[in-house]
Order: structure tokens, then sequence, then C-alpha cells
């Protein structure tokens, strides 16, 4: 019996803590927003955090997204073949990539790429109070340092989302046509003819956009908040590749529901 | 504007502060602290660890907040300022954190530089003079192009101390500026602090373990515990006295007035499962 109540007292907590960082992370995003503009106009800081999170990021994102359009060609041709319409690939394998694959994967990517890293510097830098002594030199870190870095999230990751989605394309191009020999014309213009721009890309892009919010929020948010150690640091590095994965499907779930609401009923 | 209730300070120091109470949760830290720093003085503040000294130094920042009290800093009540006001007169502040807190991905250059490149619109070229300025003065004009991971401790301490003093401010708090250091470094940083304080006219809080290096500089000790000023002497005083707790202090005795344990349960108690484990096994999700 007492077990039951430790119990339910025990997830009591968990939510109640969970709720209290959720607050904690709301306010935190307010606080961004307030100092949004500081990386805009000084450009150079938002430039060097574009270099480090999104064009260090490039090389994973392109391999990643050929292997991804590859296997996806595969796949794709092997299931077409038997309905016999293996020339419409193209537009499988395009909407896969720009609707979910690309939006999503990349996310999932960037989270462990650059997401860890901001998250472990900014930890470094308020164990080292950097941080704390930036601010007593009146200048406010979350304009200086966590501004930009959250910026750069929401910045590069729809650049990089589209970078996957065409290195996806590329890839299946180098299966399907290539490789297993389906039309040429017909894989391009199967796949121009059957994706639509508002429907599929720009709800692609809306989706990348969301995900760069939340993988930046959730990076700077765990490195600011990080207890100043050693392991604290180490644990929110991966606290934030745990929670902005989940953050991601979560919210590609919600945004997939609502964008293609009433397209089949 | 809140009414002052407080009387204005005396014209002569920098900063008041009267009857501070703070606490992180429930455990008090600083019960009643009342405590006030001449213009000019360079004052050491020594007492146990966790007495609350670097806790003072966030309390005089602004960077936390006090239960209950006054600190007034240059007649400004820190506590009641809104952010704008803070980070004004924090310009006027340097702060020397323990380790240097060196911006570690900029050159040793550019850390010096940075106050003058966020809080003024000085050219590249003055800015450049002033940063080599404050190098030379700190004797590491050579070690410019330098990266922080480069520099010893005692280095780091010196540019974090160029950088510190890089917008000639009115008060300087140093929080153990001595820890880690050889008795060289420690002599060359104490002798910095002191001759920094009178060559700018600045005013400086040395929180220190140190009691030789602190001795040798400070116009004024004061000794935290029990949340207040337990003490306030003169380094010659601090010498002399035969107060069983500054002894402790100075002769470096681990047992005394200032308690070796941690505050507990009776020890016989909690082995015997009396006291509970709580405090032991912390608490257990
Ligand atoms: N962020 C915090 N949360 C909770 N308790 C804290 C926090 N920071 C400090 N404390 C506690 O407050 C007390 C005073 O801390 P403070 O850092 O002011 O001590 P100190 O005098 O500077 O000690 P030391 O000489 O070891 O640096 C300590 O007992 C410490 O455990
Ligand atoms: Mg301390």
């Amino acid at each position: 019996m007492s077990n039951v109540i430790e119990m339910i007292e025990g997830l009591g907590r968990t939510v109640l803590n969970g709720l209290a960082r959720l607050g904690l992370a709301g306010r935190f995003f307010l606080a961004i927003m307030m100092v949004i503009g500081v990386p805009v106009r000084r450009f150079s800081l938002l430039v060097r955090e574009l270099y480090f999170s999104g064009v260090r990021s490039l090389l994973i994102i392109v391999v990643s997204g050929m292997f991804v359009g590859m296997v996806l060609a595969i796949q794709g041709y092997e299931v077409l073949q038997r309905f016999g319409s293996s020339e419409t690939l193209g537009v499988l394998v395009a909407l896969s990539l720009v609707r979910e694959l690309g939006p999503v994967v990349t996310a999932l990517l960037f989270a462990g790429r650059a997401g860890s890293a901001v998250t472990a510097e900014i930890g470094l830098m308020q164990a080292t109070d950097q941080i704390a002594a930036m601010d007593m030199m009146a200048v406010n870190p979350i304009a200086r340092i966590i501004s930009p870095r959250f910026l750069a999230s929401v910045v590069s990751m729809p650049l990089l989302a589209c970078l996957f989605s065409t290195a996806g394309v590329f890839g299946a191009y180098l299966v399907g046509v290539k490789l297993i020999g389906i039309d040429d014309g017909s894989f391009w213009s199967q796949m121009q003819a059957g994706v639509d721009f508002r429907l599929d890309i720009i709800n692609g892009l809306i989706k990348s956009l969301v995900f760069g919010v939340a993988v930046g929020l959730i990076a700077v948010f765990e490195g600011y908040y990080a207890p100043p150690t050693a392991e604290g640091v180490s644990s929110a590095t991966t606290r934030t590749v745990v929670t902005s994965s989940l953050a991601v499907l979560m919210l590609d779930f919600v945004l997939t529901v609502w964008m293609f609401r009433g397209l089949n009923g | 504007m809140p009414e002052v209730k407080t009387a204005p300070p005396h014209p002569a120091s920098l900063i008041e502060i009267k009857d501070v109470h703070f606490a992180y949760d429930e455990r008090p830290i600083l019960r009643g602290l009342s405590l006030s720093v001449r213009k000019g003085e360079v004052l050491a503040v020594m007492g146990g660890s966790g007495s609350g000294k670097t806790t003072l130094l966030g309390l005089i920042g602004g960077r936390i907040l006090p239960n209950r009290g006054d600190i007034l800093v240059d007649g400004q009540n820190v506590p009641k300022l809104d952010r704008s006001a803070l980070y004004a007169l924090r310009t006027r502040f340097g702060m020397l954190f323990q380790f240097g807190a060196l911006f570690t991905d900029l050159s040793v250059y550019d850390n010096v530089a940075f106050p003058y490149r966020e809080q003024t619109n000085l050219p590249e070229s003055v800015i450049r003079d002033l940063v080599l300025l404050k190098l030379q003065a700190v004797g590491l004009r050579g070690a410019a192009g330098l990266m922080p991971s480069q520099l010893s401790g005692g280095m780091a301490r010196r540019v974090a101390l160029a950088r510190a003093v890089a917008l000639d401010p009115m008060l300087m708090l140093y929080d153990e500026p001595f820890t880690g250091l050889d008795p060289i470094s420690t002599g060359i940083v104490a002798r910095l602090i002191r001759r920094l304080n009178d060559a700018f006219g600045l005013t400086s809080l040395v929180v220190t373990h140190d009691l030789d290096a602190s001795l040798k500089i400070a116009d004024r000790v004061i000794v935290l515990a029990e949340g207040k000023v337990y003490r306030d002497l003169t380094p010659s005083d601090v010498r002399t006295t035969s107060d069983a707790f500054v002894r402790q202090f100075a002769d470096g005795l681990p047992d005394g007035p200032v308690p070796f344990h941690y505050p507990a349960p009776p020890l016989l108690d909690q082995l015997l499962g009396k006291a509970g484990t709580a405090s032991v096994e912390g608490g257990t999700p």
C-alpha cells in the first residue's frame, strides 16, 4: 500500500518538476525574445554561430541525406513495381523527404551535432564563471551569448533541411535512374507534378523552423541551467539530445495532423 | 521612485550595508550583516568556507537579492535598482573571479578589449593603445596574443585583473584572488591589488583565505561568522590579538570557535538510527 502511495508521490513530484522546468524554459524563451534583435543588429555575432552550428553540420547533413535518399529509392522501387508504377518513384521519394524525413532527420542530426555542442559550451561558460563575469561587466549574457546561438539554430535548420532533401533526391536519382534504370524523364516530371509548393515545400519549411526553435531553445536552456560541475554539464548535454529528439518527434506528429487535416476526410 | 527610508550614507563611505539577511532556500547565510566600506580603502573579508563571502560579493554586485536589508553603493540601493540602472552601476565595478573567468574563445588581447568594445564607441586604434597599457600594468603585454588556455593560473588572474580595471572602475571586488597561486604569484597579485587601488583611487573588497597576503595589503580586515561581521580589525590588531576566533584563523587551527563539523545530529543518534537517515541518503526519489 505504502509502495503505491510512494509511487504516486514520485509521479506527482516528477510531473511538478517537469512543469516547473517547462515554466522556467518559457520565461527563458521570453527573455531571449526580448533581445533577439541584438544578433540581428550585430551580425558578426550571428555569423560566428551560423558557422559553428550550421556550416559545420553541412557534411553530416549532405551525406546522411544522400544515403537516406538512396535507401528510399531501393525500398520505394521494390514496393512500387509490384503495382507497376515504378515511374512514380520520384514523387514518392520527394514527398517523403520534403514532408517528413528532411525536417525530422535534419533536426535529429542537428540536435546531436550542434545542439549538444552549444549546451556543452554554454554549460562550461557557466561553470567557469564566464557568464557571471559578463553579467558583472554590464553585458547581458542572454543578448550576447544565448540569443545568437538560438537564432543560429532557427536560421540554419530550414536551410539544412533543404540541403538534406536535395541531397536525398539526388541520391534517389542515382539509385533509381542510374542504377535501377527508371526512365529519367518520368522520374523528374512525376516529381514536378506531384510536389505541391505550398502544401509540401512550405509546410516542410515551417516544420523545420519549428524544430529549429525547439532544438535551439532546449540546447541553450540546458546549457544555461546546467549545474556548474563536470557531471552537470555532461548530463545536460545528454539531456539536450534526448529532449530535443523527443520534442522533434512529438512536434512532428502535432504539425502533421494540423497541416494535413481535412485532406483525407 | 520608492521612498528611501535609510539615512543618506556617510559621505566618506562607498558601500553601506545595513542589516542584510539572506538565505539559500531555508538555510540562512547572512543574518543581519552590516558593514560600511570607506572610499579608497582595501578591505579584506575573511571567514570560513561557507561563511557567505562570495554571497556578500554577489549581493553587492546585484547578482543575488537579499531577503531584507539595504545595500547602498555610492548612494544607490542595489537591490532596488532596475536592470538598466543596475547595469549602469556595474560599469563602474570591476570584479575578479576566483579563476579569472576569462572568455576562453577570445585571446588575451580580445579579453581585455572586450569591455571597451561593449561599453564604449572608441575606435579600434584607441582601444589597442588602452589594452596594451592595461596589459603593461599587469606585466603581460607580451602575452597579448595568447589564448587563455595557454596561460598559467597566475597569468590568467593578472589578465582578468587588467580586464576588470579596463573601464577605470570606482570599486573592485576580488573573490579569492590568491587561491591556487604559488607564493611569488600571490605576492605579485597582492601588490597589484594595492597598487591599482592607490594609483587609480579605487576602493577594493578582497575576499580571501590568505591571511598573510591580506595583512600585507589591507587597511582593514573583517571576519564573517554566523552571518554577521564578527570582527573588524586593523592588520596590526590581527597579529597581536588574543581573540580565540581570530587566533584560530591566524594560526590555522582546525577546531575552535569555528566548528570543524557541518551542523549534523549527534553522531551516536545517527549511527543508532534515531536521527533518521534522510540527511545521509539525501532525497531518494
Ligand atoms: N547556489 C546555491 N544554492 C544553495 N546554496 C548555496 C549556493 N551557493 C552557495 N550556497 C551555500 O551558501 C553558503 C555560503 O556560500 P558562499 O559561497 O558565500 O561561501 P564562501 O564564504 O564564499 O565560502 P568559500 O570560502 O568556500 O568560497 C555555503 O554554505 C553554500 O553551501
Ligand atoms: Mg567563495
